[in-house]
Formats: C-alpha cells, structure tokens, sequence
C-alpha cells in the first residue's frame, strides 16, 4: 500500500514530497514536532416525520489542520483550501507558536501498518438513496402499526465517508476510510387520559446498509421505541435517596464513560485536575470491575484503525480488578508524561486539535447470572435504559439519566418509574459494585460524547451490575 | 438582486443556479468565520489557534418536494455539483402540503445598526489578547494559596459573515464579532479537589469584564466550594442563581419551538392561553436588542426578527415559530427560524429572557429557612414531552436565611409546569451573558435527594 492509495492523496495529488515540505514550513520557527491532518467528508441524511420525507441533506468539506508542538505549547491553523499556498500559510501560522531555530523534519515518511477494522464493501453512503429511504419508512411503518397509541414517529438515517491523511513530521504517513451509519427511531404515545410519552431507539455503527437491511434493524429499533414509549405511560414517580441499583446490560454502560473514562483521559491527569490524579496502582473500585477502552473492535461505532493523529488502536485496561492501570493518550500527554501512545488522540475534525477521549469503553462479564443480581435486591431500582450523562472531572461528580427503570421488591421486578438522573462520585462508586453479571453488551450504536467542544463517536457497555448504594434522584 | 458583498454574490449566484436547473423555490445560505483562541495554563501559552473557514448550503423545492446539499468548495464547480445534489435528493423525498418558502410579505430585515460587528474584535492585537487570557487566570491563582492549580485561561475572538438569499428576491447579509475572556481555577484542600469558573463575552472587547473581575469572581466560586458534602433527601425550596436559573428560560424555549408543538412533544402543546406559570413570570423573545448575541436583522429564512413575549404574567402567550411550523398550527411566523448552512429551518430564539422582578438576590436567600441554593447543574435528565426534570446539582445549603455549608452530589427533580408554577421571587439581576438570560429564581419546593 503506497500514498497513492489514500483517496485524498489522489484527488488533491498530494505526494510525500509535498507533505514533507509543509511539515518543514510548520516547524520553519523551531518546534518539536509538527503534524498535518487532511480530511474529506462526505454526508448523507435523510428524516421522515408525520410519514414524510420532509428533509434529505448531502454534504462536503474538505479540510486540513496543521499542527505545531513545542514543549507544551501547541499551535494550530486550518484551512478549508487545499490549494498548496494556502496550506502553507497555515503552516506558518502554526509555527508562530515556537521560537527556536528551525527544526528538520526527517525525510522518507513511513507508512503506519494499521489494521482494516471496518471493510466495508459498500459504505451507506455509496448505496443508492431509495434503499436508504425504504428503510426509514418500514420503521415508521412498523412503529405505527406496532399499537394504536402511537401518534407521532420520527425516523432517520444519517451516514458519512471520512476519509483522513495524517503526515507527522517524525516520519508517520497514514491514512484511512471511516465510514459511519446510524439509524434512530423516536415514538410517541398517547393514553386514553391524554397523557403523552415517548419512545427512542437508535444503533449503527462503521457498518454499511447491509448491518441494517441483515439485523431487520428498522422493525427492531420501531417496536423497541414504541415499547419504551408504552412502558412510560405506566410509570409511578421515580424514589429519591440513596438505595441499591441494579444496572441492565449494555447502554448503561455510559455509567463507565461518566464515572471513569472522563476521569482517566490524560490531559487532565498530566495537568493535576482529575478526581483520579495521581492514583496509578490504586484501588478505585470493586475488585469485580475490569475496564476497558478499545478502539480496535470490528464495525463499531468508537472504532479506528489509526487514531487522528497516526497511531493504531487498540485495547487498552483502565481498572483490572479493581485497581487503575493507566490513562488514556494522545501524543502530546504520552511525551509529556513518559509514556506510550495508546491510540486515543482524536478530534471532532480538521478545525479541532486533537485530545485524549474514550473509543469503545465497557467492563468485562463477571460471574453472577444476571437473574440472581435481581433476585439479591430487597428493594431498590433496576436501570434497563439511559440518556445522557455529564461528569465534573475534578470533584468526580458524575450524572446520567434513566430513561427507563422498575422498582425491585423482594428480588423482583415491579412497577415501572419515571425518568431519574442517578449521582455518584467516580473514584467511589465503582467501590460498591458487589455483583457483576456474565452477560456483556455493547450497546446499540448510538454515543456522541463531547468534549471542550469536540464531539466524537464512541460506543459503551457493561453486564448487568449491582451497586450497593448510589443516589437516585426521583421526585416521589 | 443588487449583490452588496462577494458572499451576497454567491447566494444569488446559488439562485441563479436552482432556476437554471428547474427549482420551484430556493434558499441559500453563505457563512464564512474567522476564529482565534488562546489558552493559558500556569501562565504559559499552551494553545494558539487562528484560522477560517467557509461555507455554503442550498435547499431547493420541486412542487412541495424538498432536497438540501452543502458544501465546503465555493468555486463555481463546487456550487454547481451541490445543486445537482440537492435536486437528486428532491427527487426521492416526498411531496409535504407544507413545505414552501415564507409569504412575501413576511420578508424583510430590519434597518439601522444592530452593533452586532466591531472591528475592535479583529484589530486587538494577539499579545494583548494573550495577555488578557494571563491576566485573569492571574488574578484567579494569586486570590487565594488554596487555589493552587488551572485549567487555564483563554481568550477566543471570532468574526464572520452570513448571507442568505431565496428565489422570491430576498437579499441580505450581516457581519458580526464576538468574544470571550474566561478563567477555570481548581482549588484543594484536605484532598479533595474542586474547578469552577467565570467568563465573560460580548461582541467588542469594549464589553468584556475586566480580567480581574473574571479571575478573582472564578476563585470566590471554586473556593465556595471546597468541603462540599451530600445533604438529606427532602423536599426543600430552591434558589437558582442566574447561571443555572437560565437553563430554566432554555427549557421553556425547547417547550415552546413551534417543532415540539405541532408534534404534540410538549407539554406546552395546546395550551395556548392557558397559566402555566405563576403570575409573577413573564417570558419574552427578542432578536432586536442591538448589541446582543441573539439579535440579528432578519431569521434563517429572511423575515425580520422581533420581539415575540412567550409566557405574559403566566399565560402562554405565544409560541415560537418558523414558516414551516407557523403553516402546520395555523399561526403567523415569529421569525424564528434557525439553520446552518442548509437543510429545513429548525426554530431558534432571539435574546430569549425572563422579565426581572423587584427582589435582590439576597432578600430572596433571607427569606428560606432552610433549602438549597443552586450554582450548578449536570447532566441532561429534562424531558420536554412530560416536563419531568431530575438534574444532578451542587451549590450551598440555606439555614435561617444565611448561605452556609457547600453542597454537592445531589439531585434535584420535579416537574417543569409544577415548577414554573411554584416560583414564588424573582430577582431584580437580569444580565445578558449570553442569548437566554434569567435573574434569580426561587422555586417553593423541589425534591433534594442526597443521602
């Protein structure tokens, strides 16, 4: 595999000879290290809504960033002209950030040997729009003919091309071809009463129009919005205080996303900030928890072959039994603290410098039958559903919200409460992890987590759990 | 169409293109900014960025059949390749009864200087900038010795240009600037870290706090603070200062967008004339107030901005509508219609603001015996459809109308209509620091629940 076989590298006719002397223009000033990151997108959506295909969008934009390091400073320029000039003034620009005599760059980029994570035959965005858009009337189809309370369905089907070239001025050349798809289905209901609720379902992942059309994933994701939106209309107000939590397998998993993985990013470890600075070695939960980030799993939606800034993912332990092993890292973090890249540099796009985040974060299955963690609980609350979360990395203070939960009364499931967001503090609440189930999930497809700004895909899961104490925050 | 500027060019050019190729009706958007940011950490420069970018989107109309393409390449092949996109994709969608552009009469924009762009913002030099940025993390790290780390400080500036144009001969552009000036202190103390912060913005540096101001109003928040613990679950009033009490006005905006109304996913749907306040709440919607960052000469749609009152001494008074959703309820359109570069109008808010009241702050605080003073929230547990709200929070715990021990780790839940109905002050402390402003709130009673 050469250059050549980058398709930015062949529509913009960019050669090494080009890179290299852009990446000179960047550290022209001094600096320590200079990187280059083009990007091409390409985008497609498509929304039905009262039964209509009311808005079909498509998109292009090109860009490249250039990026300029020095010590602990970092300048950044962009531009969305590929025109040679244009790439070299930002290159200048960047480079004001260092004043030093001018750096070499080291001649003869090497290309990154990278694995192909997602080969998909025929990205969603190269099939042709009228299958895209057979898909999203079937789910609106099968929502409204799944029960008679169902006013309103909203379906969608968004997917994307990214093609990237990343040139590092020590020698790295790679590049990739991310594509990315999902679909969301939302219901509403209406009861004899009036009282109206909704429903959501959504999944994809870097998966052609195939993941969807093979899984029957429009008619499952219909029926799981409509059942959700129904279980609501039954719903008693949530309980309020601190109470034993059992966590359903697979979307909660965003507990893991709130609780630690923001924690652990190494930006804000290597500057001091975090709840968990400082606690390499240490034990932050329940000896039953193993966490993971992994950027290096097939089709899904927080994988990469290579991170934003060259280097390959992979898997990579944040807590092994209990005890926190290592943050995760970007380059400048992984210089600055000594240690190894672990493929987690990323960015929202080539306007954005990249920071450490999160990929595919979840905890191994442990050994308990998930029926028995529900039959344990004398009374307490069982989370099969979440929306969002939100964490304070210095104090640790983390939130996410229930979207779809059941009292538990002597080790069984009873009735069905309202929304409540759930709080803890992230080095403490793992510690009251007392059962963790066999059965792993991943979630659907669904995560964007944002970060000063940057929005990125990434994907969470966990088996069902049982923490001991942690406050629940209804209104009964 | 007399093209003022190469941007209104490439707008009218985009409708010359969707008339060319068959289009029934057309609207273009052009947008193109330039930003800077600098960070500041511990006094040195840790992050500088400058750069620009530019864009433009078409949404076209075939009979009521509508298609949308954007693109990042303005030469005249990138224009013409995303109009062929954008009639692709209107060929596959399906006929709306409702789709159309704004009635001609809706048209317009208002006249005079809104003060929306300053060149003081790009000729401020980036040392000053910079120093600016250092300043005020300064000020913020020299307050106190328990503030002993920063997340930095920073200062961003931008500037930019939107132009917009449709086939019924609508024309305009505006130009525009801001910037910003903010500081994230942390603090320790018995182990326990703390972050909080303060920032400033407004469209000329003129307008902004000075950097003192910023840096030691950041420390006072962090230090407030240190020591926080959980507090008993109970039902308890609650004061929102104006930075979280905001987000309130931003849940009533979500309730009132003519999008959630016409689909029934309000709880404000169908209640038009109706209480669902109390009678000392007054909402109102207004893009005309010069200077500020929701004010604008005319909507994503070309029709002036106005002043619209939303909830009037309690009664809903109006809903906030673009065309498309003025046309599905039968109603006149607010003005409010908000997009990027392409794609159907969603509905957005001008300077969205709750009217002041007559009491301070503090006489709000004296007057609870016991309850809790919010001054943040996490997390998005708001539920637009039912109105169910459970946030996480931090903030200060009232005794006997004194503000005392910090609090953290709690939630605090009920429901949006009951508590909008259950404000019993408003504080006299309306400030814009952005587009949704509110004074302090005082809600009866919520549910705290902690430990």
């Amino acid at each position: 595999m050469g250059l050549s076989c980058s398709l930015i590298a062949q529509t913009f006719a960019i050669g090494t000879a080009e890179l290299e002397r852009w990446l000179s223009a960047a550290l022209s000033r001094g600096g320590d290290y200079a990187d280059l990151y083009f990007e091409y997108l390409e985008t497609t959506s498509l929304s039905l809504d009262e039964s209509i295909v009311k808005s079909a969008t498509q998109g292009v934009t090109v860009g490249v960033g250039v990026r300029v390091i020095s010590g602990e400073r970092t300048g950044y320029a962009y531009s969305d002209d590929l025109d040679s000039e244009r790439i070299l003034k930002a290159a200048r620009t960047a480079a004001c950030i260092a004043a030093g005599p001018a750096t070499i760059v080291e001649t003869g980029l090497a290309d990154v040997s990278a694995p192909s994570l997602y080969p998909v035959p025929v990205p969603a965005a190269e099939s042709t729009l009228a299958e895209r858009v057979a898909l999203i009337v079937e789910a609106d189809e099968t929502a409204r003919a799944e029960d008679s309370r169902v006013f309103q369905v909203q379906a969608s089907f968004a997917d994307s091309v990214k093609h990237v070239l990343i040139a590092t001025s020590d020698g790295r050349l790679a590049w990739d071809r991310q594509p990315m798809a999902r679909l969301n289905v939302m219901a509403l209901v209406r009861d004899a009463s009036g009282r109206v609720e909704h429903g959501y379902q959504g999944g994809g992942g870097r998966v052609g129009l195939g993941h969807f059309l093979e899984g029957g994933l429009a008619r499952k994701y219909a029926k799981e919005a409509v059942r959700q939106a129904l279980v609501q209309l039954g719903a008693a107000e949530a309980p309020a205080g601190e109470m034993t939590v059992v966590l359903g397998p697979g979307w909660p998993g965003i507990l893991l996303h709130e609780a630690v993985g923001h924690g652990l990013e190494a930006d804000f470890n290597r500057k001091q900030v975090s709840a968990f600075s400082g606690r390499v070695g240490q034990l932050v939960a329940s000896p039953l928890c193993t966490v993971v980030d992994n950027g290096a799993m097939a089709g899904r939606r927080g994988s990469l072959n290579v991170d934003d800034e060259g280097t390959p993912s992979r898997e990579n332990v944040l807590i092994e039994n209990g005890v926190l092993r290592g943050y995760l890292q970007d380059r400048l973090s992984s210089q600055l603290l000594g240690a190894a890249p672990t493929g987690n540099g990323r960015r929202e796009n080539y306007q954005h410098i990249p920071l450490p985040r999160m990929t595919n974060t979840y905890m191994l299955p442990g050994e308990s039958d998930p029926e028995e963690i529900i039959r344990s609980v004398k009374k307490g609350l069982y989370c099969a559903t979440f929306g969002g979360g939100q964490v304070d990395i210095t104090s640790g203070n983390f939130v996410f919200s229930a979207t779809e939960s059941y009292l538990i009364e002597d080790g069984r499931l009873g009735r069905p409460v309202r929304g409540a967001t759930l709080i803890g503090n992230g080095p403490e609440a793992l510690k009251h992890v007392s059962m963790v189930g066999s059965d792993l999930k991943l979630d659907e497809g669904v995560g964007i987590c944002g970060k000063e700004g940057q929005s990125v895909p990434v994907g969470v899961g966990i088996p069902t759990v049982r923490i001991d104490r942690i406050t629940v925050g209804g209104n009964a | 169409m007399n093209p003022r500027n190469s941007y209104e060019e490439i707008a009218a050019s985009l409708i010359r293109l969707a008339e060319e190729r068959g289009a029934g009706a057309a609207e273009a958007t052009v947008s193109a900014g330039d930003e800077f940011e600098a960070q500041i950490r511990l006094g040195n420069i840790e992050t500088l960025k400058e750069a620009g970018s530019r864009a433009a989107g078409i949404r076209l109309l075939f009979d009521r059949r509508v298609g949308s393409a954007y693109t990042s390449d303005l030469t005249p092949e990138g224009l013409r390749r995303m109009v062929d996109s954008a009639a692709a994709l209107a060929a596959i969608s399906t006929e709306d009864p409702h789709a159309g552009l704004p009635g001609a009469g809706d048209l317009g924009a208002l006249e005079g200087d809104l003060q929306l762009f300053h060149e003081s913002v790009d000729a401020l030099d980036p040392a000053v900038k910079i120093d600016l940025a250092r300043q005020a993390e300064r000020a913020a790290l020299d307050f106190d010795p328990r503030i002993d780390n920063s997340e930095g400080g920073s200062f961003g500036s931008s500037s930019g240009w939107r132009a917009f144009a449709n086939s019924l001969g609508f024309l305009g552009s505006y130009r525009s600037s801001s910037c910003s000036l903010s500081v994230v202190p942390v603090a320790s103390a018995e182990g326990r870290r703390e972050r909080d912060y303060w920032f400033t913005s407004a469209r000329s540096p003129e307008g902004l706090e000075s950097p003192e101001f910023v840096g030691q109003t950041a420390a006072r928040r962090v230090l407030r603070r240190l020591g926080a613990r959980k507090a008993a679950t109970q039902k308890a009033p609650v004061v929102f200062e104006p930075r979280v009490a905001r987000s309130l006005v931003g849940h009533i905006f979500s309730a009132v967008s003519g999008d959630a109304v016409y689909r029934k996913a309000s709880y404000l749907a169908g209640l038009l004339g109706q209480p669902v306040a109390g009678a000392n709440v007054t909402i109102v919607d207004d893009g005309t107030l010069p200077g500020l960052f929701g004010t604008s000469p005319f909507d994503d749609e070309g029709v002036p901005s106005r002043r619209t009152a939303v909830i009037e001494g309690g009664v809903l008074a109006n809903y906030l509508l673009n065309s498309y959703t003025a046309r599905k309820l039968g109603l006149k359109t607010t003005g409010n219609a908000s997009r990027g570069v392409t794609g159907n109008a969603s509905v957005g808010h001008g300077n969205l603001f709750l009217q002041p009241g007559d009491a301070s702050p503090e006489q709000m605080i004296s007057s609870v015996r016991n309850g809790l003073f919010v001054t943040e929230l996490l997390g998005s547990g708001v539920n637009i459809v039912n109105g169910d709200y459970s946030r996480g929070a931090a903030g200060v715990w009232i005794e006997n109308g004194e503000l005392t021990w910090p609090v953290h780790e709690i939630t605090i839940s009920g429901n949006l209509r009951r508590m909008f109905e259950q404000i019993e002050a408003v504080g006299s402390d309306l400030e814009f620091r952005g587009s949704v402003a509110c004074p302090t709130l005082l809600i009866g009673e919520m549910t705290v629940s902690g430990q």
